[in-house]
């Protein structure tokens, strides 16, 4: 991979060659090809997808529905109806809580762990709030992650959904979805996974995986803002109510009642968003175009060498994992004696982009001590200069927040 | 906070803070936190006569809340409430870019924060100990 080349591809680096943009994990940046894409919908096939009859919308559907059965090949599922368009993962993740919490009943326990980021916890606290609900937390080891015995051990024989994240957004531990969701299934329980921070850094197939849902943003993987997907079980699909009602997800409509549109229309209410598929679908091309193994296997090296760089810093330590595959390319640090929105800042002024802060994470936080952290997350299109400069500026925190060094 | 001389005050009163420590006082304290980024400061002032006699702060947060806290101090001890009140007033102007430089040096070491008002990040930050302030003064003026 040439990385070189690579980055010739994303017009934000044209306009800003000298920043190092190490916060992957909260947006990506995007292709050319995907802006494009979105350029194209509205030039060339801009109608309401879904609606008119002439041959112009008839174009703007066809690229809509272009878009979804790309993305079901991406994800391995079995139908297009299993494939949902919402604006990202957290609309995603509370159209499960909604439409499918709905079919729970009052005593019955929804498990989440505290690794999740609260688009994977608040939908089910508050689901678990209104309808009686028990919410049980699963606990992580020293290390951040999940083992088999503490996920069966917060299992009961209520337990009626499961939702864990694929990759944890401030730690990067990778949970085994595949056995979870083999041991919720042996129980009766229906297991969502959260694949905001997962799918665009390793290749997921929902039919392997054997997951029940799967949510994931575009924006996270080069896409535009405002696309998301959930991709969901057609069997439960059918069972579980609208989540919005409006237009376009219907069948017939009188003045008492109204019946629904076949899948996956049913959950899509309203004008849709069909340039934001189109881009979605040019990210995923583009995936295709360098490789998933290709991405992998860059990611794992610049997350090996970030790691590497990062441990050598007196007073610098990485939270979780003591290995730098275990991370996933996502390292949130401490330095000795600054606060993190300190260390954010002077590495700012040095070009180099971090988060500082809880991630939306403020239950992850509170079992890891802290009150927030700062948080570098990679791309393949990072460079090795772009993580020297990181441990350059690093160094210099703590001298330049008054500190000896 | 690139400028070094005002990164040099706010490092300074970060470190070593010449009031952050407890303060016996009973019903004259009053936290502040900024949810968003954990910022957390407890506030305590004794006052007598509409004098701020003396005061403190403990807490938790970045350098610039807490170097804020600690700076707003130094400028009110002493000082009667409605002083304080209306440099507090001041100080939060200067944050909105909307003080005149008059004012500013009224602030004494606080004008090291002026920055602030080209960070949007960071204003919260700087501002935390100052709300608390006006919080804590003005439910004071509900019990008299």
């Amino acid at each position: 991979m040439d990385v070189r080349e690579i980055r010739k591809d994303f017009p934000l680096f044209q306009n800003y060659p000298d920043i190092a943009y190490l916060d992957n994990a909260a947006t990506t940046q995007r292709t050319e090809s995907v802006l494009l894409a979105e350029k194209k919908f509205y030039e060339e096939a801009n109608a309401n997808p879904l609606r008119g009859l002439y041959e112009l919308s008839q174009k703007a559907t066809d690229a809509y529905e272009n878009a979804r059965e790309t993305v079901r090949k991406f994800i391995g599922a079995k139908s297009t109806e299993e494939i949902v368009f919402t604006r990202n993962s957290t609309e995603s993740l509370n159209l499960i809580a909604y439409s499918y919490g709905a079919l729970l009943q009052e005593g019955d326990e929804i498990v989440i762990s505290v690794l999740e980021h609260h688009s994977n916890l608040i939908p089910w606290q508050q689901l678990a709030k209104k309808k009686g609900l028990k919410l049980k937390w699963i606990e992580i080891d020293e290390n951040g992650a999940i083992t088999e015995e503490a996920f069966r051990k917060t299992l009961s024989e209520k337990t009626k959904l499961v939702s864990l994240t694929l990759i944890s957004n401030v730690l990067g531990t990778l949970n085994d979805v595949k056995r979870f969701a083999q041991i919720a299934h042996e129980i009766g329980a229906v297991f969502v996974c959260d694949g905001a921070q997962g799918v665009p850094h390793i290749p997921v197939n929902v039919s392997d995986l054997d997951v029940d849902f799967l949510v994931f943003s575009g924006h996270k993987m080069l896409g535009p803002m405002g696309i998301g997907v959930l991709y969901g079980k057609k069997e439960l699909f059918e069972k579980m109510p609208p989540f919005l009602y409006g237009g376009e997800m219907i069948e017939y409509v009188g003045k008492e009642d109204a019946t629904w549109a076949e899948l996956p229309h049913k959950f899509e209410a309203g004008t849709v968003n069909g340039a934001g598929a189109a881009g979605l679908e040019a990210a995923i091309k583009y995936y295709e175009k360098i490789g998933f193994e290709n991405i992998v296997k860059r990611e794992e090296e610049l997350g090996e060498l970030a790691f590497r760089t990062m441990s050598e810093i007196p007073h610098v330590t990485i939270l979780g994992a003591k290995d730098a595959a275990s991370h996933h390319g996502i390292f949130s640090f401490m330095v000795d004696g600054v606060h993190p929105h300190d260390i954010a800042e002077i590495l700012s002024a040095d070009g180099v982009c971090v988060r500082a802060g809880h991630h939306c994470a403020q239950v992850l936080m509170k079992e890891l001590q802290v009150n927030s952290t700062a948080r570098v997350s990679i791309a393949f299109y990072n460079t090795e200069e772009e993580i020297a400069r990181l441990g350059e500026s690093l160094r210099s925190v703590r001298r330049r927040m008054g500190h000896a060094e | 906070m690139q400028n070094s001389f005002y990164r040099e005050i706010i490092n300074d009163h970060n470190l070593y803070p010449a009031h952050k420590h407890e303060l016996g006082c009973s019903g004259c304290e009053h936290r502040g936190i900024n949810p968003s980024c954990g910022d957390d400061i407890t506030l305590k002032l004794q006052i007598e006569d509409g004098v701020i006699k003396d005061g403190a702060y403990i807490g938790d947060g970045c350098a610039i809340s807490q170097a804020s806290a600690d700076i707003m101090l130094d400028l009110i001890i002493g000082k009667s409430k409605e002083e304080a009140i209306r440099l507090t007033d001041i100080f939060l102007r200067m944050i909105k870019g909307e003080a005149t430089e008059e004012e500013i040096e009224e602030l004494e070491e606080a004008g090291a924060l002026t920055d602030v008002s080209h960070m949007p990040a960071r204003v919260k930050c700087a501002v935390l100990a100052w709300h608390t302030l006006e919080q804590l003064l003005h439910e004071q003026e509900g019990e008299t």
